[in-house]
C-alpha cells in the first residue's frame, strides 16, 4: 500500500496524464457526465421522498383506521343490511388477542353546534383517547391534550383547533380556561392544537375540530358503550397491514358478521399506502442508479478505449522504460492507477458540479412554500457518495485492466522498434 | 563477461521462417570495447538485443557475468537489464516529456533509489557527459549530439556491467559522432565494457576489437589498436 502513495509514482502518473492534456480532458468527460446525471437523479429521488414524507410527518404511519358499515351478507340468523356498532370492550379484546399493537384508540364524533358567549357555529366534535395525540399530526400550541384522569373522571374539558379561535373568540381574549358550549353542555378549554398534516394545512375545517375525552363524549351525548371508529397503530417492528386481517376477523366474530362480508367493516390502511410510497422511492433510487451506471459504463468504456490508444502511442516509451528496468508490474500499476485516478477525478468533478447545481436548486426551493412542493431538500448523502466513490474505483480498475495487460504483452524489443 | 555459444535466432514472417543468427559463438571480457560490423540485415541488432535480454535466442547458451540467461520471466529480465546493462540507441529514445535530468534518473527510479539520491547521481552523470547545464531541458530543446550524450548518461546511471550501443552515431554528423566516440572511449578507459554496433568503418576503428557478421555468422574477429577520437575533435 505504501508504494501506492509514493510521490514518485504520482509524479510519473501526473506527468504522463499531462503530456496528453487535451485528450485526458475529453476522456474524463464521459465519466463526469455519467456521475453528474446519476447524482442529479438520485438527489431528485431523495428530494421527492423527503417532500412526500414530510406530508406524513407526525402521523403514526404504521396504522389502520376501522369503522362500522352496514352488513352485506346474512350470518347466523342475522339479516343482511344490518347496522351494528363496535363497543368499548372491542378495544380491550383487540389488545388482548392480537399481539404487536401499540395503540388501540376508540373514537366517536359528530358535527354539532358550538357556542362561546355570543359567537357560535357548527363544528366537528371528537371523543378521543389520550393516545390519539401520538397517532395524528397534532401539535399543541397552548395548554395540554386529554389525559387519563380526564377519561377516568369523565371531565368536561375540550381541546380546540386554532382555527376555532377566530370563529368563537374576540381578539386578545384568553382561550385557555374559557368555556364553550357543545350541544348546550359547558366544556372548559384546556388546550389548543394545530393540525400539521398536509390535510390540516390545506383544509381550514381540520383546524376547527374539538377534541373531548372519549368517556365524556359517550356519557354526555348518550353513546353508551358504542364505538364508531378505531385508530390502531402497530409496534414499530410489526406491520399494521399484516395484523389488519386478524383484527377484522376478531371483530367479525364478536359482532356476528359473515367472514365473507367484505363491506361490513370499513377500513383504511395508512401503512399500506405508506409502504407503496416507500416502494416507489426505492424503485426511483434503483432506476436512478441504473441510468447513472449505464452512462457511467459508456464513460468507462471511453476511458478504456482512450487508454488503449494512449498505450499504443506510448508503446515505444513503454519499451524504453522496460529496457531501463521497469517490470511489467510497475508498468501495469502505473496504467491502472492512471485510469483509476482519471476516473475518480472526473467522477468527483461530476459530483461537485451536480452539487453546485443542487445548491442553487435548494436556494430556490427554500424560498418557496413547502406545502405546495413535492420535492424538498434534494441532496446527495454521504453513504451514497461513498458508494459512488467505490463504484468509480472499481470502474477505473476495470477500465485500466485491458490496456495495462496489452501494454506489457509485447516483447520489449518489438515495443522499442515501433515508430 | 559475456559467453555466447552456438546461438540461433530466426524470425517468423507470415508462413516463412527467416533465419537471422545461424550459430554464433561470441565472448567478451571485462573492459573490452568491441564493434560489430556487417551489412544491413546481417543480424547485428538481433545479436545485440539478445545480449541486452530484450530478445531471446531460439537455441544456444548465453552467460552474462556468471549468470545463465535462459527462460527468464519478465520481472527478472527487467532486473538484469536494469542492473547489468545500459542501452544506447541510434534514435536516442529519450522520453520526450521528461527533462534530461529525469531521463537520466529513470533507471534509478526503477531501482527504487530515493528521489534526492537519484537526482544527485543523475546530475553526476550529466556532468560526466558535459551537460550539467542542460539538466532542466526537455529533449526537444537539445541537439542530436546532446541527446545522445543524455542517453549515454542514462545508460551509465545504474552503473551497469556492459554498455550496449546500436549505431549510436547513426543519426549524427561526423564531428558530433567523434565527440560521442570520445566519450565512449573515455568510459571504456574507466573500465566499463562497451559493445557498439556500427557500419561506419571510422567508428569501428575507434574500438579495440572488430567483429564482422555476415548472413548470421561471424566471419572475422580481430583485435586492433584503437584510433583515439580526441585527435579529431
Ligand atoms: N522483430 C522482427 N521480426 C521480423 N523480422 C525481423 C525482426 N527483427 C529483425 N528482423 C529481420 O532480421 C534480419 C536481421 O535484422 P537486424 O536488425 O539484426 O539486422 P542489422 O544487421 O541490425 O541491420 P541494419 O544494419 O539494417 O540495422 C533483417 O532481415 C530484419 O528484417
Ligand atoms: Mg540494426
Amino acid at each position: 500500500m505504501n508504494s501506492l502513495f509514493h510521490r514518485d509514482l504520482w509524479v510519473e502518473i501526473l506527468s504522463s496524464l499531462k503530456s496528453n492534456g487535451a485528450r485526458t480532458f475529453v476522456t474524463a468527460f464521459g465519466v463526469f457526465w455519467g456521475i453528474f446525471i446519476m447524482v442529479l437523479l438520485l438527489s431528485a429521488a431523495s428530494g421527492f421522498e423527503t417532500g412526500i414524507k414530510s406530508k406524513f410527518k407526525g402521523i403514526a404511519t404504521n396504522s389502520i383506521f376501522i369503522w362500522t358499515q352496514k352488513t352485506s351478507l346474512e350470518y347466523k340468523g342475522m339479516p343482511r343490511n344490518r347496522w351494528y356498532h363496535f363497543d368499548i370492550q372491542d378495544a380491550q379484546a383487540i389488545k388482548d388477542n392480537i399481539k404487536g399493537l401499540r395503540i388501540v384508540s376508540p373514537q366517536n364524533n359528530f358535527t354539532t353546534e358550538i357556542k362561546h358567549i355570543t359567537k357560535e357555529g357548527s363544528f366537528k366534535v371528537e371523543g378521543n383517547a389520550p393516545e390519539f395525540l401520538g397517532q395524528k399530526a397534532l401539535k399543541l400550541t397552548q395548554g395540554r391534550f386529554i389525559n387519563q384522569k380526564d377519561i377516568d373522571q369523565k371531565r368536561k374539558i375540550a381541546i380546540i383547533g386554532w382555527g376555532l379561535i377566530d370563529e368563537l373568540y374576540e381578539k386578545g381574549e384568553d382561550v385557555i380556561g374559557s368555556f364553550i358550549k357543545i350541544k348546550g353542555v359547558n366544556f372548559k378549554v384546556v388546550g389548543v392544537f394545530k393540525d400539521t398534516s398536509i390535510n390540516g394545512q390545506k383544509n381550514i375545517r381540520a383546524q376547527q375540530n374539538v377534541h373531548i375525552p372519549f368517556n365524556t363524549f359517550s356519557q354526555v351525548f348518550n353513546f353508551g358503550d358504542r364505538v364508531n371508529y378505531f385508530f390502531i397503530t402497530a409496534d414499530d417492528d410489526q406491520s399494521a397491514t399484516e395484523l389488519k386481517n386478524k383484527i377484522i376477523t376478531l371483530l367479525q366474530t364478536r359482532h356476528k358478521i359473515n367472514p365473507k362480508d367484505k363491506r361490513a367493516i370499513g377500513n383504511f390502511d395508512l401503512n399500506e399506502q405508506f409502504e407503496k410510497f416507500n416502494m416507489l422511492f426505492a424503485t426511483l433510487k434503483i432506476v436512478s442508479f441504473f441510468v447513472g451506471i449505464m452512462i457511467l459504463i459508456s464513460g468507462v468504456i471511453g476511458i478504456s478505449n482512450i487508454m488503449l490508444i494512449v498505450i499504443k502511442e506510448r508503446t515505444k516509451e513503454i519499451g524504453i522504460r522496460r529496457a531501463l528496468g521497469a517490470t511489467p508490474m510497475v508498468i501495469k500499476k502505473q496504467i491502472i492507477l492512471e485510469s483509476v485516478f482519471l476516473t475518480i477525478l472526473s467522477g468527483m468533478a461530476g459530483v461537485s458540479f451536480a452539487s453546485l447545481i443542487l445548491f442553487f436548486v435548494n436556494l430556490k426551493i427554500d424560498s418557496m412554500d413547502p406545502v405546495d412542493l413535492m420535492i424538498l431538500n434534494p441532496i446527495i448523502n454521504l453513504p451514497t457518495l461513498f458508494t459512488i466513490f467505490i463504484i468509480l474505483v472499481f470502474f477505473g480498475l476495470l477500465a485500466g485492466l485491458i490496456p495495462a495487460n496489452k501494454a506489457v504483452k509485447m516483447k520489449p524489443i518489438n515495443a522499442i522498434r515501433t515508430e | 563477461m559475456i559467453r555466447i555459444t552456438d546461438i540461433y535466432k530466426s524470425y517468423q514472417i507470415g508462413k516463412n521462417t527467416l533465419p537471422v543468427l545461424k550459430g554464433i559463438d561470441f565472448n567478451v571480457d571485462k573492459g573490452e570495447m568491441v564493434s560489430i560490423m556487417g551489412s544491413s540485415g546481417s543480424g547485428k541488432s538481433t545479436l545485440l538485443n539478445i545480449i541486452g535480454i530484450l530478445d531471446e535466442a531460439d537455441r544456444g547458451t548465453y552467460n552474462l557475468d556468471g549468470i545463465e540467461v535462459k527462460n527468464l520471466n519478465e520481472k527478472i529480465a527487467a532486473k538484469y537489464r536494469n542492473q547489468f546493462l545500459g542501452f544506447i540507441f541510434q534514435s536516442f529514445n529519450l522520453i520526450n516529456y521528461k527533462t534530461a535530468l529525469d531521463n537520466v534518473a529513470l533507471p534509478l527510479y526503477y531501482q527504487g533509489v530515493s528521489r534526492k539520491k537519484r537526482e544527485e547521481k543523475a546530475l553526476f552523470y550529466l556532468d560526466k557527459v558535459g551537460l550539467s547545464n542542460w539538466a532542466k531541458h526537455v529533449p526537444s530543446e537539445l541537439s542530436g549530439g546532446q541527446k545522445q550524450r543524455v542517453a549515454i548518461a542514462r545508460a551509465l546511471a545504474s552503473d551497469p556491467k556492459v554498455l550496449l550501443a546500436d549505431e549510436p552515431t547513426g543519426a549524427l554528423d561526423t564531428k558530433t559522432s567523434y565527440g560521442v566516440m570520445e566519450l565512449l572511449q573515455q568510459i571504456n578507459d574507466e573500465g566499463k565494457t562497451v559493445i557498439i554496433v556500427t557500419h561506419e568503418p571510422d567508428i569501428a576503428a575507434m574500438t579495440k576489437r572488430n567483429v564482422e557478421l555476415k548472413d548470421g555468422l561471424i566471419i572475422s574477429d580481430k583485435i586492433i589498436e584503437p584510433v583515439r577520437a580526441t585527435l579529431y575533435v
